[in-house]
Protein backbone atom coordinates (compact mmCIF):
# COMPACT_ATOMS: atom_id res chain seq x y z
CA UNK A 1 0.00 0.00 0.00
CA UNK A 2 1.40 3.46 -0.89
CA UNK A 3 2.66 5.40 2.11
CA UNK A 4 2.72 9.07 2.99
CA UNK A 5 4.30 11.12 5.76
CA UNK A 6 2.45 13.75 7.71
CA UNK A 7 4.22 16.05 10.14
CA UNK A 8 2.38 17.82 12.93
CA UNK A 9 4.54 20.87 13.38
CA UNK A 10 3.12 21.98 16.73
CA UNK A 11 4.16 18.80 18.56
CA UNK A 12 7.13 17.81 16.42
CA UNK A 13 5.84 14.43 15.32
CA UNK A 14 6.01 12.86 11.84
CA UNK A 15 3.83 9.85 11.17
CA UNK A 16 4.10 7.42 8.28
CA UNK A 17 0.55 6.61 7.20
CA UNK A 18 -1.12 4.53 4.48
CA UNK A 19 -2.50 6.55 1.55
CA UNK A 20 -6.19 7.25 2.08
CA UNK A 21 -5.86 8.18 5.76
CA UNK A 22 -7.70 11.30 6.87
CA UNK A 23 -5.81 13.84 9.01
CA UNK A 24 -8.30 13.34 11.86
CA UNK A 25 -7.37 9.67 12.15
CA UNK A 26 -3.77 10.55 12.91
CA UNK A 27 -3.84 13.90 14.65
CA UNK A 28 -5.95 12.76 17.58
CA UNK A 29 -3.82 9.69 18.16
CA UNK A 30 -0.61 11.70 18.36
CA UNK A 31 -2.22 14.44 20.46
CA UNK A 32 -1.66 17.27 17.99
CA UNK A 33 -3.28 20.60 18.78
CA UNK A 34 -5.93 20.29 16.08
CA UNK A 35 -9.29 20.15 17.87
CA UNK A 36 -12.56 18.73 16.62
CA UNK A 37 -16.21 19.61 16.90
CA UNK A 38 -18.81 18.00 14.65
CA UNK A 39 -16.29 15.73 12.84
CA UNK A 40 -18.52 15.93 9.78
CA UNK A 41 -17.12 18.94 7.94
CA UNK A 42 -19.71 21.45 9.11
CA UNK A 43 -18.48 23.39 12.14
CA UNK A 44 -14.96 24.36 10.99
CA UNK A 45 -13.50 23.71 14.46
CA UNK A 46 -10.72 21.56 12.95
CA UNK A 47 -9.48 24.22 10.54
CA UNK A 48 -5.83 23.34 9.88
CA UNK A 49 -3.02 25.23 8.19
CA UNK A 50 -1.30 23.16 5.53
CA UNK A 51 2.27 24.41 5.85
CA UNK A 52 3.47 22.39 2.84
CA UNK A 53 2.43 19.47 0.69
CA UNK A 54 -1.16 20.58 0.13
CA UNK A 55 -1.01 18.92 -3.29
CA UNK A 56 -0.77 15.57 -1.51
CA UNK A 57 -4.24 15.95 -0.05
CA UNK A 58 -7.34 14.95 -2.03
CA UNK A 59 -9.12 18.12 -3.24
CA UNK A 60 -11.86 19.45 -0.95
CA UNK A 61 -15.43 18.29 -1.58
CA UNK A 62 -18.09 20.84 -2.50
CA UNK A 63 -19.27 20.80 1.12
CA UNK A 64 -15.78 21.39 2.53
CA UNK A 65 -15.18 24.15 0.01
CA UNK A 66 -18.39 25.87 1.05
CA UNK A 67 -17.61 25.59 4.76
CA UNK A 68 -14.11 27.01 4.21
CA UNK A 69 -15.62 29.89 2.27
CA UNK A 70 -18.37 30.56 4.83
CA UNK A 71 -15.80 30.73 7.57
CA UNK A 72 -13.47 32.96 5.62
CA UNK A 73 -10.64 30.43 5.88
CA UNK A 74 -7.37 31.78 4.45
CA UNK A 75 -5.73 30.03 1.49
CA UNK A 76 -3.84 26.87 2.34
CA UNK A 77 -6.25 25.77 5.05
CA UNK A 78 -8.28 22.57 5.20
CA UNK A 79 -10.67 20.80 7.52
CA UNK A 80 -8.71 18.02 9.22
CA UNK A 81 -11.82 15.87 9.56
CA UNK A 82 -12.23 15.88 5.78
CA UNK A 83 -8.74 16.14 4.30
CA UNK A 84 -7.54 12.82 2.96
CA UNK A 85 -3.83 12.09 2.52
CA UNK A 86 -2.99 10.60 -0.87
CA UNK A 87 0.82 10.39 -0.71
CA UNK A 88 4.00 12.44 -0.41
CA UNK A 89 5.02 14.56 2.55
CA UNK A 90 2.67 16.97 4.24
CA UNK A 91 3.33 19.41 7.08
CA UNK A 92 0.38 20.77 9.08
CA UNK A 93 -0.32 22.82 12.19
CA UNK A 94 -3.47 24.08 13.96
CA UNK A 95 -4.91 27.21 12.30
CA UNK B 1 -42.12 41.42 36.66
CA UNK B 2 -43.44 44.40 38.55
CA UNK B 3 -45.71 47.42 37.99
CA UNK B 4 -48.65 47.68 35.65
CA UNK B 5 -48.86 45.62 32.49
CA UNK B 6 -46.90 47.03 29.60
CA UNK B 7 -48.93 48.62 26.86
CA UNK B 8 -49.36 46.66 23.63
CA UNK B 9 -47.80 49.56 21.79
CA UNK B 10 -44.17 50.03 20.92
CA UNK B 11 -42.04 51.98 23.40
CA UNK B 12 -39.93 54.85 22.12
CA UNK B 13 -36.30 54.55 23.23
CA UNK B 14 -35.03 57.49 21.14
CA UNK B 15 -36.70 59.75 18.56
CA UNK B 16 -37.91 57.46 15.76
CA UNK B 17 -36.51 54.36 17.44
CA UNK B 18 -38.86 51.95 19.21
CA UNK B 19 -38.70 48.81 21.31
CA UNK B 20 -41.06 46.20 19.84
CA UNK B 21 -39.97 43.20 21.91
CA UNK B 22 -41.80 40.86 24.24
CA UNK B 23 -41.73 40.02 27.93
CA UNK B 24 -41.55 36.46 29.23
CA UNK B 25 -41.95 36.87 33.00
CA UNK B 26 -42.71 33.23 33.81
CA UNK B 27 -39.65 31.61 32.25
CA UNK B 28 -37.59 29.90 34.97
CA UNK B 29 -34.72 28.40 33.02
CA UNK B 30 -33.18 29.36 29.70
CA UNK B 31 -31.43 26.98 27.31
CA UNK B 32 -31.48 24.47 30.21
CA UNK B 33 -28.24 25.92 31.63
CA UNK B 34 -29.41 29.26 33.05
CA UNK B 35 -31.81 30.03 35.87
CA UNK B 36 -34.14 32.97 35.23
CA UNK B 37 -35.69 33.89 38.58
CA UNK B 38 -37.93 36.62 37.19
CA UNK B 39 -38.09 35.61 33.55
CA UNK B 40 -36.56 37.35 30.57
CA UNK B 41 -37.35 39.65 27.70
CA UNK B 42 -36.76 39.35 23.97
CA UNK B 43 -35.86 42.79 22.71
CA UNK B 44 -36.43 43.82 19.11
CA UNK B 45 -36.27 47.32 17.70
CA UNK B 46 -37.64 49.49 14.90
CA UNK B 47 -35.57 52.34 13.42
CA UNK B 48 -37.31 54.81 11.16
CA UNK B 49 -35.36 56.71 8.49
CA UNK B 50 -36.53 59.07 5.75
CA UNK B 51 -36.35 56.34 3.13
CA UNK B 52 -37.41 53.30 5.03
CA UNK B 53 -37.79 51.35 8.23
CA UNK B 54 -35.34 48.86 9.71
CA UNK B 55 -36.24 46.02 12.06
CA UNK B 56 -33.43 44.88 14.32
CA UNK B 57 -33.91 41.28 15.49
CA UNK B 58 -37.22 39.63 16.33
CA UNK B 59 -38.47 37.52 19.27
CA UNK B 60 -39.05 33.92 20.29
CA UNK B 61 -41.74 32.29 18.15
CA UNK B 62 -44.34 31.97 20.97
CA UNK B 63 -44.17 35.72 21.47
CA UNK B 64 -44.53 36.69 17.80
CA UNK B 65 -48.03 38.13 18.36
CA UNK B 66 -46.69 40.65 20.91
CA UNK B 67 -43.89 41.60 18.51
CA UNK B 68 -46.16 42.13 15.51
CA UNK B 69 -48.72 44.05 17.55
CA UNK B 70 -46.08 46.47 18.77
CA UNK B 71 -44.45 46.69 15.34
CA UNK B 72 -47.79 47.55 13.72
CA UNK B 73 -48.24 50.41 16.19
CA UNK B 74 -45.27 52.27 14.66
CA UNK B 75 -44.74 50.99 11.10
CA UNK B 76 -46.49 49.43 8.09
CA UNK B 77 -45.03 46.27 6.64
CA UNK B 78 -44.58 47.85 3.21
CA UNK B 79 -42.32 50.49 4.79
CA UNK B 80 -39.82 47.91 5.96
CA UNK B 81 -36.74 48.05 3.74
CA UNK B 82 -34.23 46.46 6.10
CA UNK B 83 -34.10 43.56 8.54
CA UNK B 84 -30.94 43.29 10.62
CA UNK B 85 -30.16 39.97 12.28
CA UNK B 86 -27.59 40.51 15.00
CA UNK B 87 -27.98 36.94 16.25
CA UNK B 88 -29.98 34.05 14.81
CA UNK B 89 -30.61 31.96 17.91
CA UNK B 90 -34.33 31.02 17.91
CA UNK B 91 -35.20 33.38 20.78
CA UNK B 92 -34.33 36.25 18.44
CA UNK B 93 -35.29 34.79 15.08
CA UNK B 94 -38.52 33.00 16.02
CA UNK B 95 -40.75 35.60 14.37
CA UNK B 96 -38.47 35.99 11.35
CA UNK B 97 -40.20 33.56 8.94
CA UNK B 98 -43.53 35.35 9.49
CA UNK B 99 -41.91 38.79 9.25
CA UNK B 100 -40.38 37.81 5.90
CA UNK B 101 -43.83 36.82 4.66
CA UNK B 102 -45.32 40.13 5.74
CA UNK B 103 -42.43 42.26 4.43
CA UNK B 104 -41.09 40.26 1.46
CA UNK B 105 -39.43 43.34 -0.04
CA UNK B 106 -37.06 43.77 2.90
CA UNK B 107 -33.37 43.05 2.52
CA UNK B 108 -31.78 41.05 5.31
CA UNK B 109 -28.39 42.12 6.67
CA UNK B 110 -26.43 39.56 8.66
CA UNK B 111 -22.89 38.37 9.29
CA UNK B 112 -21.14 36.03 6.91
CA UNK B 113 -21.32 33.19 9.45
CA UNK B 114 -25.07 33.69 9.80
CA UNK B 115 -25.88 32.76 6.21
CA UNK B 116 -25.93 29.00 6.71
CA UNK B 117 -27.92 29.42 9.91
CA UNK B 118 -30.52 31.53 8.13
CA UNK B 119 -31.01 28.80 5.52
CA UNK B 120 -31.31 26.17 8.26
CA UNK B 121 -33.84 28.27 10.20
CA UNK B 122 -36.05 28.83 7.17
CA UNK B 123 -35.97 25.17 6.11
CA UNK B 124 -39.29 24.13 7.73
CA UNK B 125 -41.20 27.04 6.19
CA UNK B 126 -40.27 25.81 2.71
CA UNK B 127 -39.91 29.45 1.73
CA UNK B 128 -37.19 30.59 -0.60
CA UNK B 129 -34.55 32.46 1.46
CA UNK B 130 -34.97 36.24 1.22
CA UNK B 131 -32.46 38.55 -0.38
CA UNK B 132 -29.69 38.67 2.19
CA UNK B 133 -26.47 40.58 2.33
CA UNK B 134 -23.51 39.46 4.45
CA UNK B 135 -21.91 42.44 6.19
CA UNK B 136 -18.86 43.10 8.30
CA UNK B 137 -17.26 45.94 10.28
CA UNK B 138 -17.87 49.39 8.78
CA UNK B 139 -20.42 48.21 6.19
CA UNK B 140 -23.37 50.58 6.26
CA UNK B 141 -27.04 50.80 5.33
CA UNK B 142 -28.51 54.23 4.61
CA UNK B 143 -32.10 54.55 5.86
CA UNK B 144 -32.32 58.19 4.76
CA UNK B 145 -30.82 60.63 7.26
CA UNK B 146 -29.89 57.68 9.44
CA UNK B 147 -27.13 55.17 9.02
CA UNK B 148 -26.80 51.66 10.37
CA UNK B 149 -23.15 50.63 10.64
CA UNK B 150 -22.19 47.05 11.42
CA UNK B 151 -19.53 45.70 13.76
CA UNK B 152 -18.19 42.19 13.23
CA UNK B 153 -18.29 40.75 16.77
CA UNK B 154 -18.39 36.96 16.37
CA UNK B 155 -18.81 34.36 19.15
CA UNK B 156 -20.86 36.52 21.47
CA UNK B 157 -22.00 33.82 21.99
CA UNK B 158 -22.50 32.13 18.61
CA UNK B 159 -20.33 32.38 15.50
CA UNK B 160 -22.93 34.55 13.78
CA UNK B 161 -23.19 37.45 16.22
CA UNK B 162 -22.71 41.08 15.25
CA UNK B 163 -23.57 44.53 16.62
CA UNK B 164 -25.29 47.36 14.77
CA UNK B 165 -24.60 51.03 15.45
CA UNK B 166 -27.04 53.80 14.62
CA UNK B 167 -24.43 56.39 13.77
CA UNK B 168 -26.28 59.72 14.04
CA UNK B 169 -27.91 58.85 17.38
CA UNK B 170 -25.09 56.93 19.07
CA UNK B 171 -27.33 53.90 19.66
CA UNK B 172 -25.73 50.48 19.78
CA UNK B 173 -27.82 47.35 19.16
CA UNK B 174 -25.72 44.60 20.61
CA UNK B 175 -27.58 41.30 20.40
CA UNK B 176 -26.79 39.21 23.47
CA UNK B 177 -23.71 41.09 24.64
CA UNK B 178 -24.58 43.50 27.50
CA UNK B 179 -27.89 41.66 27.84
CA UNK B 180 -29.29 39.64 30.73
CA UNK B 181 -32.27 37.53 31.65
CA UNK B 182 -34.25 40.04 33.65
CA UNK B 183 -37.89 40.82 33.01
CA UNK B 184 -39.19 44.22 34.03
CA UNK B 185 -41.79 46.16 32.10
CA UNK B 186 -40.15 49.47 33.03
CA UNK B 187 -37.58 48.50 30.35
CA UNK B 188 -34.85 51.07 31.07
CA UNK B 189 -31.90 50.49 33.37
CA UNK B 190 -32.58 53.66 35.36
CA UNK B 191 -36.14 52.52 36.14
CA UNK B 192 -36.10 48.73 36.55
CA UNK B 193 -35.35 46.76 39.72
CA UNK B 194 -31.85 45.69 40.72
CA UNK B 195 -30.57 43.65 37.79
CA UNK B 196 -26.84 43.75 38.55
CA UNK B 197 -26.73 40.11 39.59
CA UNK B 198 -28.51 39.08 36.38
CA UNK B 199 -26.08 41.11 34.27
CA UNK B 200 -23.04 39.40 35.79
CA UNK B 201 -24.68 35.96 35.92
CA UNK B 202 -25.41 36.25 32.22
CA UNK B 203 -21.81 37.16 31.45
CA UNK B 204 -20.54 34.26 33.58
CA UNK B 205 -22.68 31.65 31.86
CA UNK B 206 -23.02 32.94 28.32
CA UNK B 207 -20.05 35.14 27.46
CA UNK B 208 -17.25 33.88 29.67
CA UNK B 209 -16.21 30.98 27.40
CA UNK B 210 -15.62 33.57 24.69
CA UNK B 211 -13.75 36.17 26.71
CA UNK B 212 -11.11 36.84 24.08
CA UNK B 213 -13.92 37.58 21.61
CA UNK B 214 -15.50 39.82 24.25
CA UNK B 215 -12.27 41.80 24.48
CA UNK B 216 -12.04 42.00 20.67
CA UNK B 217 -15.61 43.32 20.51
CA UNK B 218 -14.99 45.84 23.27
CA UNK B 219 -11.99 47.16 21.34
CA UNK B 220 -14.40 47.94 18.47
CA UNK B 221 -17.08 49.36 20.76
CA UNK B 222 -15.03 51.56 23.10
CA UNK B 223 -14.12 54.23 20.52
CA UNK B 224 -17.79 54.78 19.64
CA UNK B 225 -19.87 57.66 20.95
CA UNK B 226 -22.57 55.73 22.83
CA UNK B 227 -25.76 57.29 24.14
CA UNK B 228 -27.67 54.06 24.65
CA UNK B 229 -27.07 50.33 24.45
CA UNK B 230 -30.01 48.26 23.24
CA UNK B 231 -29.32 44.58 23.98
CA UNK B 232 -31.48 41.65 22.90
CA UNK B 233 -32.39 40.64 26.49
CA UNK B 234 -33.03 42.61 29.65
CA UNK B 235 -32.94 46.32 30.44
CA UNK B 236 -32.14 48.93 27.80
CA UNK B 237 -29.02 50.70 29.02
CA UNK B 238 -29.63 54.42 28.59
CA UNK B 239 -28.09 55.62 31.85
CA UNK B 240 -24.29 55.47 31.87
CA UNK B 241 -24.09 52.90 29.05
CA UNK B 242 -20.32 53.11 28.98
CA UNK B 243 -20.19 51.74 32.55
CA UNK B 244 -21.53 48.44 31.23
CA UNK B 245 -18.86 48.32 28.53
CA UNK B 246 -16.26 49.00 31.17
CA UNK B 247 -17.69 46.27 33.41
CA UNK B 248 -17.48 43.78 30.55
CA UNK B 249 -13.82 44.63 30.10
CA UNK B 250 -13.28 43.99 33.81
CA UNK B 251 -15.18 40.70 33.71
CA UNK B 252 -13.19 39.47 30.71
CA UNK B 253 -9.85 40.31 32.31
CA UNK B 254 -8.16 38.07 34.91
CA UNK B 255 -8.78 39.45 38.38
CA UNK B 256 -5.25 39.38 39.77
CA UNK B 257 -1.92 39.98 38.12
CA UNK B 258 -0.57 36.63 36.97
CA UNK B 259 2.76 36.20 38.75
CA UNK B 260 3.70 33.41 36.31
CA UNK B 261 2.97 35.52 33.26
CA UNK B 262 6.35 34.93 31.64
CA UNK B 263 6.13 31.17 32.23
CA UNK B 264 3.79 28.43 31.12
CA UNK B 265 1.51 27.10 33.83
CA UNK B 266 0.60 23.51 34.62
CA UNK B 267 -2.07 22.70 37.20
CA UNK B 268 -2.03 19.17 38.57
CA UNK B 269 -5.33 18.05 40.12
CA UNK B 270 -5.58 14.77 41.95
CA UNK B 271 -7.72 12.83 44.35
CA UNK B 272 -6.42 9.85 46.23
CA UNK B 273 -7.96 7.13 48.41
CA UNK B 274 -4.76 5.64 49.87
CA UNK B 275 -2.14 8.21 48.92
CA UNK B 276 -0.89 6.38 45.82
CA UNK B 277 -2.35 8.76 43.23
CA UNK B 278 -1.17 11.63 45.45
CA UNK B 279 2.41 10.32 45.33
CA UNK B 280 2.11 10.08 41.56
CA UNK B 281 0.85 13.68 41.39
CA UNK B 282 3.73 14.94 43.54
CA UNK B 283 6.31 13.16 41.40
CA UNK B 284 4.70 14.42 38.18
CA UNK B 285 4.66 17.98 39.55
CA UNK B 286 8.31 17.74 40.58
CA UNK B 287 9.25 16.46 37.14
CA UNK B 288 7.44 19.29 35.38
CA UNK B 289 8.93 21.88 37.73
CA UNK B 290 12.44 20.61 36.98
CA UNK B 291 12.07 21.82 33.41
CA UNK B 292 12.62 25.55 33.35
CA UNK B 293 9.87 27.87 32.20
CA UNK B 294 6.92 26.02 33.73
CA UNK B 295 5.12 27.07 36.91
CA UNK B 296 3.37 24.08 38.50
CA UNK B 297 0.45 24.15 40.95
CA UNK B 298 -0.74 21.08 42.81
CA UNK B 299 -4.32 20.72 44.07
CA UNK B 300 -6.14 17.97 45.92
CA UNK B 301 -9.72 17.97 44.60
CA UNK B 302 -10.95 16.85 47.98
CA UNK B 303 -10.04 20.25 49.40
CA UNK B 304 -11.93 22.53 47.01
CA UNK B 305 -15.01 23.16 44.93
CA UNK B 306 -15.67 22.97 41.22
CA UNK B 307 -16.22 26.73 40.84
CA UNK B 308 -12.79 27.61 42.21
CA UNK B 309 -11.12 24.93 40.11
CA UNK B 310 -12.89 26.27 37.03
CA UNK B 311 -11.21 29.64 37.61
CA UNK B 312 -7.81 27.93 37.89
CA UNK B 313 -8.41 25.88 34.78
CA UNK B 314 -9.40 28.92 32.73
CA UNK B 315 -6.03 30.52 33.42
CA UNK B 316 -3.80 27.43 33.06
CA UNK B 317 -1.86 26.41 29.96
CA UNK B 318 -1.77 22.73 30.91
CA UNK B 319 -3.87 20.44 33.10
CA UNK B 320 -3.15 17.03 34.53
CA UNK B 321 -5.82 15.00 36.32
CA UNK B 322 -5.07 12.11 38.64
CA UNK B 323 -7.74 9.69 39.77
CA UNK B 324 -7.86 6.21 41.21
CA UNK B 325 -10.19 3.76 39.51
CA UNK B 326 -13.17 2.77 41.61
CA UNK B 327 -15.73 0.39 40.12
CA UNK B 328 -14.21 0.80 36.65
CA UNK B 329 -14.55 4.59 36.61
CA UNK B 330 -12.76 7.77 37.63
CA UNK B 331 -14.18 9.16 40.87
CA UNK B 332 -17.00 11.69 41.08
CA UNK B 333 -14.96 14.78 42.10
CA UNK B 334 -13.02 14.40 38.84
CA UNK B 335 -16.21 14.25 36.80
CA UNK B 336 -17.66 17.16 38.78
CA UNK B 337 -14.76 19.31 37.59
CA UNK B 338 -14.71 17.93 34.07
CA UNK B 339 -18.44 18.54 33.66
CA UNK B 340 -18.19 22.15 34.89
CA UNK B 341 -16.03 23.55 32.13
CA UNK B 342 -18.63 24.72 29.63
CA UNK B 343 -18.35 28.23 31.07
CA UNK B 344 -14.66 28.60 30.24
CA UNK B 345 -12.56 28.14 27.14
CA UNK B 346 -10.27 25.13 27.41
CA UNK B 347 -9.80 24.50 23.70
CA UNK B 348 -6.20 23.74 22.80
CA UNK B 349 -4.89 23.52 26.37
CA UNK B 350 -2.52 20.66 27.13
CA UNK B 351 -4.17 17.78 28.99
CA UNK B 352 -2.98 14.59 30.66
CA UNK B 353 -4.23 11.90 33.03
CA UNK B 354 -2.70 9.54 35.55
CA UNK B 355 -3.77 7.36 38.44
CA UNK B 356 -3.17 4.36 40.64
CA UNK B 357 -5.52 1.41 40.44
CA UNK B 358 -6.01 -1.90 42.17
CA UNK B 359 -7.78 -4.00 39.62
CA UNK B 360 -8.69 -2.75 36.13
CA UNK B 361 -7.57 0.92 35.89
CA UNK B 362 -10.05 2.43 33.45
CA UNK B 363 -9.98 5.94 34.96
CA UNK B 364 -6.97 7.25 33.04
CA UNK B 365 -8.32 6.40 29.59
CA UNK B 366 -11.78 7.71 30.48
CA UNK B 367 -10.31 11.03 31.63
CA UNK B 368 -8.21 11.27 28.47
CA UNK B 369 -11.30 10.73 26.33
CA UNK B 370 -13.12 13.47 28.20
CA UNK B 371 -10.18 15.85 27.81
CA UNK B 372 -10.16 15.23 24.05
CA UNK B 373 -13.92 15.75 24.00
CA UNK B 374 -13.37 19.13 25.64
CA UNK B 375 -10.94 19.92 22.79
CA UNK B 376 -7.78 19.74 24.86
CA UNK B 377 -4.73 18.24 23.18
CA UNK B 378 -3.44 15.09 24.82
CA UNK B 379 -0.01 14.47 23.28
CA UNK B 380 1.43 12.25 26.02
CA UNK B 381 -0.12 8.94 26.91
CA UNK B 382 -1.35 8.85 30.51
CA UNK B 383 0.18 6.78 33.24
CA UNK B 384 -1.54 3.93 35.11
CA UNK B 385 0.23 2.33 38.07
CA UNK B 386 -1.01 -0.70 39.91
CA UNK B 387 -1.48 0.09 43.62
CA UNK B 388 1.67 1.45 45.31
CA UNK B 389 4.16 3.18 43.01
CA UNK B 390 7.74 2.02 43.57
CA UNK B 391 10.84 4.10 42.90
CA UNK B 392 11.00 3.31 39.18
CA UNK B 393 7.29 4.01 38.77
CA UNK B 394 7.64 7.34 40.54
CA UNK B 395 10.47 8.05 38.12
CA UNK B 396 7.99 7.36 35.29
CA UNK B 397 5.67 9.93 36.88
CA UNK B 398 8.52 12.46 36.96
CA UNK B 399 9.19 11.67 33.33
CA UNK B 400 5.54 12.28 32.45
CA UNK B 401 5.79 15.68 34.16
CA UNK B 402 8.96 16.49 32.24
CA UNK B 403 7.33 15.54 28.95
CA UNK B 404 4.30 17.71 29.68
CA UNK B 405 6.59 20.61 30.55
CA UNK B 406 8.50 20.16 27.29
CA UNK B 407 5.25 20.21 25.34
CA UNK B 408 4.17 23.36 27.14
CA UNK B 409 7.44 25.12 26.39
CA UNK B 410 7.77 23.86 22.82
CA UNK B 411 10.92 21.88 23.56
CA UNK B 412 9.82 18.47 22.33
CA UNK B 413 12.34 16.47 20.37
CA UNK B 414 11.13 15.55 16.90
CA UNK B 415 9.80 12.01 16.65
CA UNK B 416 9.21 9.83 13.61
CA UNK B 417 6.62 7.13 14.13
CA UNK B 418 4.49 4.76 12.13
CA UNK B 419 0.72 4.84 12.16
CA UNK B 420 0.77 1.15 13.07
CA UNK B 421 2.47 2.06 16.36
CA UNK B 422 -0.43 4.33 17.27
CA UNK B 423 -3.12 1.67 17.30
Amino acid sequence: MPKAKVTFQDIGVSVTVPAGTRLIEVSEKVGAGITYGCREGECCTCLTKIVSGGEFLAPPSILEDQVLKDNMAPRGHRLACQAQIIGGEIVVKPA
Amino acid sequence: MVAAALTDNAVEIAPGVHWVGALDPHLRSFDIILKTANGTSYNAYVVRGENGVAIIDTVKENFADDFFRRLESVARYDEITTIVLNHLEPDHSGALPELLKRAPQARVYLSSRAQMMLKALLKPSGEKPPEYIPVTTDDEVDLGGRTLRFLHTPYLHWPDTQCTYLVEDGLLFTGDIFGCHFCDNRLFNDQVGDFRFSFEYYYAHIMRPFRQYVLDAIALIEPLEINLIAPAHGPILRHAPRDYVHRYRELATPRLFNEARSEKTLVVFYISAYGNTRRMAEALAAGAESIGGVRVSLYDLEGGESGIFTDLIEEADGLAFGSPTINADAVKPIWDVLSSLTTVNVKGKLGAAFGSYGWSGEAVRLIEDRLRGLKLRVPVEGLRIKLVPDASELEACRDLGEQLARHLTGRVEHRDISMAALA
